[in-house]
């Protein structure tokens, strides 16, 4: 896993090394530090010799500088190498989810992927921050280990009783309490769950004065929670007491067995203190060490979740030659089978979403789509700018398989105007420019004209440059899906989907659209999806799907003679019509 | 309204919150205070006691006897076993410290917890709309774990770190007054240092906050619109988007690191030199004979200094997190602070039986039939049986009072009628509906239900006698059993299915899998939203309601389910008094009433017939000259 994350440490690698550096040469010195603070208590205080008190000040006095001077070189080194960790990943999540297909999109949700680039970073960064101060300790009790021995080789021996008991100890409660802590976190973001369902259906609750279920819901969830932090919680508070146990015993033996050898003249009392010294610090790296532990913990969750999003890989992808020109909008489907689901070749067919199809439509036709809810349209025409991939059988456009295309050049060709549809904060100019960065002004009011947009863009204050909001909130239903047809024919496309992009426009409008597209854009294929009848009939041929088959594929005339599912629409809306 | 919200907050006194919190947790834990208190003691004791002992081994023990032939120690053995005793008295208490640390912490978070959680239920929905739910999520999430590390872990700490270093200060002065002297400079030195790099460092997360937040919208925004992205090829001018504010974001990130970083080593290594410089004027002090210093003194000395500075390190290091904690506080206490949904209603529904001469019975049974039951001054009771007859008498309402959105409205629905909204999106259609079921109270005029004032009747049982079915729809996680079950949590099995069946949603839940027992999430995609609102149709359904109210209800289904739908609404409205809001017109039609409105005014009433007639806006509206939205 941290190898994944590794390659995004380039540029920064220069940074880290130093914060290294300097962090193992930070522990030499402070190792060295208590050497000569024995210096001068024995050589100097001791002795009374004023001069040796002096040379081994000045010497501890620089020393202290220097680790000063180290401290401050170490956080800006990590901070530059941490910020452009986190930098790198974060454009290499992002990157990586615009390389995604619609597939990969639907497999992680939305918020999930938001977390993961913003929340989760953060984390990665804290761990990785940690990581290179946590290198400081290892050498820390190497280093004091070393020092130690040359005061004393045999009370050094103390020392390699005193490591394993406190690693054993920390390792103990890290063990014991990480089980209780993982648990935690799962009922946590089931109870955070709770709560934002609880927020936003907050009417549904009032309504059915469900307030009491809600809160017998939550602190169901809520005791689990308390229950299983409050026993981790406990678990680690048995580590200070049970630090303290085996230091003091150490202390209080290493003083007792000292004493006799100072007193025998064996040692200095110079000797006792930095001994002291050293077995303090060699437990506050062990404690930095457990610490550490515990943050890489809470972040390990966070980079698996990043490196889940980077070594997804993207199920549609560009042919190793692909063809870049799309010769016209026909259309071929060849026994299409097609599910969102992992089906194999053997899968039944009530697995598929889109069973068997084959259809053949030409070029510049305008065709119409219609269907129950989940009778797969969406599915249908997705299909055809290479959105999904097939299970069986294959989709061609101008005769080519769309698997050979180059996806842009694809994409291009096939313009998808979708049911669920947004427009970015900007202008309405710049939305419009998503489809073609080129287009001139008199294009972009072209465009609009045929979506019948013009018109009401023109009665803005600011016209094209009117600002929209983010999702276009101050433009009705309407009024977006117009610039998001707008949008999509200055692509130029040879094929234009639609896929129920019109059903807030009111009928008039809808008919001056089909007209605008049927006089002045005649090559164009169009696939129409609708509700309405009305907004298909007129189209050269309509496909009726029904439970993932083609149930009908005719124009409407004969539809209404041949197929009962048509008819039966039909009858229902016509009615309603006649009854005006 | 953001902005000045953080104005406010940064007013904020932040002492007046930290009190509170205290009483807050005190009040329920004084016990557990008072043992915090004695254990921090003993162990701030603890923490100094091993640098007095090794002065006495000094001063007391080596130095008398280096030289001496036949060294005594039995009079350091026994200080050993009283060192010994006080030893494991420490640790006793340190452990019974740290358990009752985590009793609190983890009390008070559930506690808060849940009562900010039942208290949020009792909040008007004005509340929540003039929040983002990202916004009242962070309670409960960034803030309350702000709360958590501060009462379970950095007042603990800083405590007992303060307690340490009294009890150092104490000992230093007892010891030696100019070395004391000197560490009090020092510790003033690292305090005005702190203080100034904290102040920097705040400074520099607010600038990071800015552009996290420009970034997190970005990612928002491109995350949702995602698929957009894909069909129009935009990848690479998103990526250089994102780009720029990353390269905005780095920057800034790494001067907030950098005044965070550098907090710990200043101090630590400022302390590394105090240290350095007690060792050498201690030196210099004892060798010129100057005040009562001994070698054991010094060696003294230069452990509490070590001690000193540790705990100042882990002060500074701590005090980082309390303004974020304390502003997390301010947040949830504002929360807990908010008015309640006011509701002096004192009318509530029964279950009635009618005798044969019409007089009316309470009954605990389910009869079908309810009343209003209103306790009279004088002690008598009063029934009025529930019809669902309802008059909106010349209201007017504003989410602001200032603006209002609704003028002057008079809408008469009797018992069992059909009652249609028609209006563009803004006309106030969804606004009237929220006023019956006292969402929002109105500013003038009177709704009377069964001709009793609303405002009389307890809110629980006004939304009781109705159900509503939203154009959001939403669901909770479980199954979808248990989401049609919400609207009646007494229904028997039978009735699930029988309201799954009226709401036509029997057939596509038998298709899955997992049939009713399939789990769904709060925000699905396994649904699509036709078949959510399906579900919702169901838990109306099931609870059974007087009047029922449809907001869009069919908005997303298409026309064949719509007409398969619309058999079960019709069974479903039956016998009720409806207010329906629809986009389709086909909807709206057979309504015995449809009010258009228009900029919160009624414009035209009447059947369907008679507005046709009318050749008025809805006729407009109806054979599509106007845009619906």
């Amino acid at each position: 896993m941290i190898k994944k994350l590794f390659k995004y440490t380039k540029g920064y690698r220069k940074e880290a090394i130093f914060a290294s550096i300097i962090t193992i040469s930070d522990a030499v010195i402070e190792v060295i530090l208590p050497f000569y603070i024995a210096a001068i208590i024995d050589y100097g205080i001791a002795k009374h010799d004023i001069n040796s008190t002096i040379h081994y000040g000045i010497i501890l006095l620089i020393l202290a500088t220097i680790t000063l001077l180290f401290g401050i070189f170490w956080s800006i080194y990590t901070s530059l190498y941490s910020a452009g960790f986190a930098k790198n990943i974060r454009q290499a999540v992002f990157d990586k989810i615009q390389t995604f297909s619609f597939k990969n999109i639907d497999k992680f949700s939305t918020a999930s992927l938001i977390t993961r680039l913003t929340t989760d970073i953060t984390n990665v960064q804290n761990t990785c921050q940690t990581l290179i101060r946590l290198l400081k300790a290892p050498f820390m009790i190497i280093f004091a280990l070393i020092m130690a021995s040359r005061i004393n080789t045999n009370l050094s021996t103390m020392f390699f009783i005193l490591i394993p008991v406190l690693a054993i100890g920390l390792i103990f409660v890290l063990i014991k309490a990480h089980p209780y802590f993982k648990k935690g976190f799962a009922k946590y973001d089931e109870m955070n769950n709770v709560i934002q369902e609880n927020v936003s259906a907050i009417r549904v609750v009032k309504s059915y004065n469900r307030q009491d279920f809600e809160n017998s819901k939550l602190n169901k969830v809520a005791f689990f929670v308390f229950n299983l932090f409050r026993k981790a919680d406990k678990i680690v508070a048995y580590q200070g007491p049970f630090i303290d146990l085996v230091v003091f015993s150490f202390i209080t033996i290493l003083a007792f067995i000292s004493t006799k050898l100072i007193v025998s003249g064996d040692m200095t009392t110079g000797n006792l203190a930095s001994l002291i010294i050293y077995s303090m610090q060699i437990l506050n790296s062990m404690l930095m060490i457990s610490f550490s532990l515990v943050i890489i913990l809470i972040g390990q969750a966070s980079t698996k979740r990043i490196v889940e999003v980077l070594s997804e890989e993207s199920d549609i992808t560009n042919p190793t030659n692909p063809i870049y020109e799309v010769k016209d909008g026909s259309i071929t489907f060849e026994n299409v089978y097609f599910s969102y689901d992992k089906t194999d070749e053997t899968s039944e067919d009530k697995n598929y979403k889109l069973k068997n199809i084959s259809i053949d439509i030409k070029s510049g036709e305008t065709i119409g789509i219609i269907g129950d809810t989940g009778s797969s349209k969406t599915s249908f025409v997705q299909l055809i700018p290479r959105l999904y991939d097939v299970k069986k059988g294959q989709v061609k456009v101008g005769g080519v398989n769309v698997k050979d295309y180059d996806l842009k050049v694809l994409r291009d060709n096939v313009a998808f105007v979708l049911q669920k549809n947004t427009l970015f904060s900007g202008t309405i100019k710049e939305n419009l420019k998503w489809g073609n960065k080129k287009a001139t002004d008199k294009e972009l009011i072209n465009a609009c004209k045929l979506s019948q947009a013009d018109e009401f863009v023109k009665k803005l204050t600011n016209k094209y440059n009117t600002v929209l909001e983010q999702g276009g909130t101050n433009l009705s239903g309407g009024q977006r899906q117009r610039l998001c047809i707008a949008r999509a024919l200055l692509k130029k496309p040879k094929i234009l989907i639609l896929d129920d992009s019109t059903s807030a426009v009111d009928t008039k409008t809808d008919a001056k659209i089909r007209k605008a597209f049927k006089e002045k854009i005649p090559n164009i294929t169009k696939i129409i999806i609708a509700q309405r009848i009305d907004s298909i009939k007129d189209a050269d041929k309509i496909i009726v799907l029904s439970n993932g088959k083609i149930s009908g594929f005719a124009n409407h005339k004969t539809l209404l003679k041949t197929n009962k599912i048509y008819k039966e629409v039909y009858d229902l809306q016509i009615k309603e019509k006649n009854k005006k | 309204m953001n902005k000045q919200a953080k104005q406010n907050n940064k007013k904020e006194n932040y002492g007046a919150i930290a009190l509170r919190l205290f009483k807050y947790v005190a009040s329920n834990h004084k016990l557990q205070f008072f043992i915090i208190l004695i254990t921090s003691l003993i162990n701030a004791l603890g923490n100094m006691i091993s640098a007095v002992f090794l002065m006495y081994l000094v001063d007391k023990v080596i130095t008398p006897m280096i030289g001496v032939s036949n060294p005594d120690y039995s009079q350091l053995t026994e200080k050993l076993i009283y060192l010994g005793i006080f030893y494991i008295i420490c640790i006793i208490s340190l452990l019974i410290l740290n358990l009752n640390v985590v009793k609190i912490a983890q009390n008070t978070l559930r506690s808060i917890r849940e009562k900010m959680f039942s208290h949020m239920q009792t909040l008007p929905v004005k509340y929540f709309d003039q929040r983002t739910n990202g916004e009242v999520m962070s309670l409960y999430t960034n803030d309350t774990d702000a709360l958590m590390n501060l009462v379970g872990w950095c007042i603990p700490q800083i405590f007992s770190s303060l307690l340490s270093m009294i009890i150092f200060i104490i000992v230093m002065i007892i010891t030696d007054i100019p070395l004391t002297l000197f560490t009090l400079f020092v510790g003033f030195i690292m305090l005005v240092i702190s203080k100034y790099i904290g102040k920097k460092s705040a400074n520099a997360f607010i600038n990071q906050q800015n552009y996290i937040g420009k970034i997190n919208g970005y990612i928002e925004e491109m995350i949702n619109g995602q698929k957009v992205i894909k069909v129009f090829s935009y990848e690479e001018n998103v990526k250089k988007g994102f780009n720029k504010l990353n390269n905005e974001l780095y920057k800034s990130n790494i001067t907030a690191n950098k005044y965070a970083n550098i907090i710990i080593p200043i101090i630590f290594n400022i302390g590394n030199l105090h240290y350095v410089i007690t060792a050498i004027i201690g030196g210099l002090l004892i060798i010129n004979d100057i005040g009562s210093l001994t070698l054991g003194k010094i060696i003294l000395f230069l452990q509490l200094a070590r001690g000193f500075n540790l705990q100042f390190l882990n002060i500074s290091q701590q005090s980082g997190f309390i303004g974020m904690a304390l502003a997390g506080a301010s947040r949830i206490f504002k929360l807990m602070d908010e008015d309640k949904e006011n509701d002096k209603g004192h009318i509530t529904l029964s279950n009635i039986i009618i005798d044969k001469k019409g007089n009316i019975k309470e009954t605990k049974k389910n009869t079908g039939l309810y009343a209003w039951k209103e306790k009279n001054q004088d002690g008598t009771i009063t029934y009025t049986q529930l019809k669902g007859n309802i008059l909106f008498d010349k209201i007017t309402f504003g989410y602001n009072q200032a603006k209002p959105v609704l003028y002057n409205i008079t809408i008469h629905a009797k018992p069992k009628q059909k009652i249609a909204f028609v209006g563009a999106t803004g006309a106030g259609k969804t606004t009237i509906t929220n006023l019956l079921n006292r969402f929002y109270d109105i500013q003038k005029g009177v709704i009377k239900y069964d001709g009793v004032d609303i405002k009389q009747i307890k809110k629980y049982d006004l939304r009781k006698s109705m159900g509503i079915v939203l154009q959001d729809t939403q669901m909770f996680t479980g199954t979808i059993y248990d989401n049609i079950k919400y609207g009646n949590l007494d229904a028997t099995p039978e009735q699930i299915y029988a309201a799954a069946k009226l709401a036509n949603a029997d057939k596509f839940i038998k298709k899955l899998p997992n049939g009713y027992d399939t789990i769904i999430s709060g925000i699905n995609n396994e649904l699509s939203q036709g078949q959510r609102q399906l579900l919702s149709i169901a838990r109306a359904a099931l609870s059974n309601p007087s009047v029922l109210i449809l907001d869009e209800a069919t908005s997303s289904i298409d026309t064949r389910t719509e007409s398969i739908v619309q058999s079960g609404i019709d069974k479903l409205m039956k016998g009720r008094t409806v207010f329906v809001i629809a986009h389709r017109l086909s909807t709206v039609r057979n309504a015995d009433l449809i009010i258009v409105l228009d900029k919160g005014k009624i414009i035209e009433q009447g059947n369907h017939k008679e507005l046709i007639k009318k050749k008025g806006k809805y006729y407009e509206l109806y054979t599509g000259n106007l845009e619906l939205e």
